[in-house]
């Protein structure tokens, strides 16, 4: 066989189309993906690609369509029949009882008999041959809630390789991931691509879909549009694909002009709810006109400073002065009045109640404002038209302030929390994690808008663990490692030097 | 009497008394920890009460008595389900109208049936479940000590009673030992998990409310033809709410419910026992204070003073697919 003529399929979707409601979240699909290829999936925010693969795993029905593994018509009415046509998938928010341990959670569903006893002596020696096999360590007696993110992901992986799955689906692996384990994941795959698994990875990082794939397919409003060999595409073409435009890939910023201070910490430490020290004696100035990112290892203290500076959290002792004023004690909504907008770093936890509807989320926080009441009353025309207005700036998808916020996609989440916060028009602002989980025509219009703040004179504080994101906006670059600031560099410093920065390696 | 006596008499008396709350406590421990809301409990134990007195009026055997009982209890476990499970609906509310039907139907019934204001008629002793003399206790008696914790404490109860302590071991096993229990542990912490690996959400609680309702069973018909020869109105009088407590209590395992129920059950044999009677230097202490205390001790708990109880996370919501 020649290396250009097709390996056998191993899965074929024929013309899966599906509706949620109004909204038609996948339309007429056609997809072929390899035998022992990683085929990446890419598209924008709300293109559908969760939802095409969820049809695959068997969790929603397609409401047409065929779905073929290895040239064989399948009807994939839910998880149980995908486990049995050999179909694994790591979901974007994981699948895991994490009171249980990794060895209950991988034979949850393949316990191999009525009483686990039987089961876990065969469990325990296949964890320790996928182990062997594919370099997936994790202690099979770790409780999953104690492990960190990276070591959970392979758990999922785990599951599926123990139900033995030939076909491997992860949806947006690296959004929660640091850079080694990102690293790490990615060995695996190949590993697991290597001994003739197939393996389809979605992902907004074009970076890992031209580092990691063999085939990608572009995904956009519910359509595919393009499939592509990985070695025959650029990342600007696959951009142009996804948008449906060309997208700059780096904003473009011009110099800084800082000027009053706006925004100092001095001295700032802050303890978490078990007593520990994760912000340790942290000092530093943000001025008016200028971005400060903060770089760090996601769990290095970035979070707790965050919200120390917001008002979540309380520090244990220095101080914050916003305007020269100290604000300790000044709830959130006294800090909002005095020009600070936070963007959270979790949209999940702090940014939205999911519950809500669109329009009620996009001015959460500041419901008291006159423009939005009457007295004690609501004036719900006044928050939909404001919500519309954002809608139409920021390209939320679907368009429609009366849908529940739980049912948009997580980048259209993002999307919502990002342009009530900006278009308060606030004095500071500070964000943490701006673009996680967003596509890349809207990391390019959040970038835009950030550097727009910044040009009309705002002071900007950035926590980002994406490097590239901090070096692209950031004028002065701030190094967090083990709660401490261990250096500052400015925007020009290479990816090498921060990286050991942040490691904790030099200074 | 000396202090001992006492001390046997009301060690006796809070068995007897906790073997209802241990039964309900245990088939809540079957829901919620597959992440239902099982505050019907006390509806459940009612109708059973009920039904296993009517079957053993009629029949004049407690066997069938207690599987009239256990039959009501999982048809109520199943209409719980139906709500909740099948339809969505909200746990509680669908829980707390089960007591309300059970509260009402009990009593149409047996005014219909037996026009004695809501008691059934007198079940006849081969209708009940009777006390068994364990061997030796007789000879035991004169020993010290132990002796008349065996006669008075051990031995003299009925089999209902010796089944509940059973029950506790069996439940531990259940739920940790075999593929039912790992799942249905599963199911009350992530529905989502569960349903990826490609096992029935629905079914699971299901059949872990089947056993709840078999075990709730267990608690009425124990209320009605163990405990008592008949059936009254409201019998349950508030049990299921206390085995709720218990449960809490417990932080939903099974070996502590039952430190829990013997717990409560000693209380309210002690709040029997001091009814009319005063303290040194209290003086009298009111009996609703001995009455309140499960639940005061429950708060206290769920305060936070006593550690802190982590129920199943998923206990309460619905499963649903979409976001
Ligand atoms: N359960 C659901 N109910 C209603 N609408 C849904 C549901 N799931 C998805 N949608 C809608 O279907 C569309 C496609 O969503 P999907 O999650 O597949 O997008 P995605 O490509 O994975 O986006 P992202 O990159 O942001 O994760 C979106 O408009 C979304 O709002
Ligand atoms: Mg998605």
């Amino acid at each position: 066989m020649s290396l250009d003529s097709p390996k056998e399929p191993a899965i074929e979707l024929v013309g899966i189309d599906k509706k949620f409601g109004t909204v038609h979240a996948n339309k007429n699909i056609n997809l072929t993906v390899a035998k022992g290829s990683i085929h990446g999936i890419i598209g924008e925010n709300g293109a559908g690609k969760s939802t095409l693969m969820s049809i695959l795993y068997g969790f929603y029905q397609a409401d047409h369509g065929e779905i073929r593994i290895s040239g064989k018509p399948v009807t994939i009415r839910d998880s149980q029949a995908a486990i049995a046509a050999g179909i694994g998938m790591v979901h974007q928010h994981f699948m895991l009882v994490e009171n249980f341990t990794v060895l209950e959670n991988v034979m949850l569903g393949a316990e191999g008999g009525q009483l686990l006893a039987k089961g876990v002596a065969s469990a325990r020696k296949e964890l320790k041959r996928l182990e062997d096999d594919y370099g997936l360590e994790v202690d099979p007696d770790s409780v999953i809630e104690e492990l960190p993110v990276g070591s959970q992901q392979r758990v999922e992986i785990l599951k599926a390789l123990y139900r033995g799955a030939e076909i491997l689906i992860l949806d947006e692996p690296t959004g929660v991931l640091t850079p080694p384990e990102a690293d790490h994941l990615f060995k695996v795959l190949r590993v697991l691509r290597d001994q003739g698994k197939t393996i389809i990875l979605i992902t907004h990082k074009l970076r890992e879909i031209m580092a990691i794939t063999d085939t990608v397919s572009v995904m956009r409003r519910g359509e595919m549009v393009a499939t592509r060999k990985t070695a025959e595409t650029t990342v600007e073409e696959l951009a142009e694909l996804m948008v449906g435009r060309r997208v700059l890939l780096r904003v473009e910023k011009g110099a800084a002009n800082p000027g009053a201070v706006l925004m100092s910490v001095r001295n700032l430490t802050v303890r978490d709810s078990r007593g520990v020290t994760m912000v340790d004696n942290v000092s530093f100035d943000v001025r008016a006109g200028e971005i400060v990112g903060i770089a760090g290892v996601a769990g290095n203290g970035q979070s707790e400073l965050l919200e120390a500076i917001a008002g979540i959290r309380k520090p244990s002792a220095g101080e914050i002065f916003i305007d020269g004023k100290p604000v300790a004690g000044v709830d959130p909504a006294g800090l909002r009045e005095l020009g600070l907008a936070h963007i959270p770093e979790d949209r999940h936890h702090m940014g939205l109640v999911l519950k809500f509807e669109e329009y009620e989320n996009s001015i959460l926080g500041y419901h008291r404002d006159a423009k939005y009441g009457r007295g004690p009353f609501l004036d719900l025309d006044a928050m939909r038209r404001d919500a519309e207005e954002k809608i139409g700036k920021y390209d939320i998808r679907p368009p429609n302030p009366r849908l529940r916020t739980a049912n948009f996609s997580g980048g259209n989440q993002q999307k919502i929390v990002v342009a009530r916060e900006i278009e308060r028009d606030p004095k500071m602002l500070i964000i943490g994690q701006p673009t996680r989980g967003v596509d890349i025509g809207a990391i390019e219009f959040i970038h835009k808008r950030i550097i727009e703040m910044r040009d009309a004179g705002k002071a900007v504080l950035l926590v980002s663990v994406e490097l590239d994101e901090i070096r692209s906006l950031s004028d002065r670059i701030l190094v967090m490692f083990a709660g401490k600031i261990v250096g500052e560099k400015s925007s020009e410093a290479g990816e090498q030097t921060l990286g050991l920065m942040m490691a904790g390696i030099a200074a | 009497m000396d202090y001992f006596d006492i001390f046997v008499s009301i060690l006796g008396s809070a068995i007897r008394l906790s073997i209802p709350l241990l039964f309900t406590a245990l088939a809540g421990l079957f829901s919620e920890r597959a992440g239902i809301f099982d505050i019907g409990l006390e509806g459940k134990m009612l109708a059973s009460a009920f039904a296993a007195a009517c079957v053993a009026y009629w029949t004049g055997n407690a066997w069938l008595g207690l599987l009239g009982g256990i039959g009501i209890s999982i048809v109520f476990s199943l209409m719980h389900g139906f709500a909740s499970i099948t339809n969505r609906g909200n746990q509680i509310v669908s829980g707390v109208a089960l007591n309300f039907v059970a509260a009402g139907l009990t009593i149409v019934l047996g005014q219909a049936w037996f026009r004695q204001g809501g008691r059934t008629g007198q079940v006849p002793p081969e209708g009940r479940f009777s006390s068994i003399i364990l061997p030796g206790a007789d000879m035991m008696r004169d020993v010290p000590i132990i002796g008349p914790l065996y006669a008075n404490v051990i031995s003299g109860n009925n089999i209902l009673t010796y089944i509940a302590f059973l029950m506790v071991p069996i439940s531990w096993w259940v739920l940790y030992r075999t593929r039912f229990g790992l799942r249905l542990r599963a199911v009350g912490e992530n529905p989502g998990a569960v349903d990826t690996a490609g096992i029935s959400v629905a079914w699971m609680r299901y059949r872990a409310l089947i056993v709840a309702g078999f075990l709730c069973g267990f608690a009425g018909t124990y209320l009605s033809i163990a405990q008592s020869a008949a059936f009254i109105n409201n019998m349950s009088a508030g049990k299921g709410y206390i085995a709720l407590a218990a449960l809490i209590f417990a932080k939903w395992k099974p070996v502590p419910v039952m430190l829990a129920c013997l717990l409560f059950g000693f209380l309210d044999a002690f709040a029997n026992f001091m009814q009319g009677k005063s303290l040194p230097l209290i003086g009298e202490v009111p009996v609703q204070i001995f009455q309140a205390l499960p639940y005061i001790l429950t708060c206290v708990l769920l305060a936070g003073f006593i550690g802190t109880a982590r129920p199943p996370k998923a206990g309460g919501v619905p499963y649903t697919k979409e976001r």
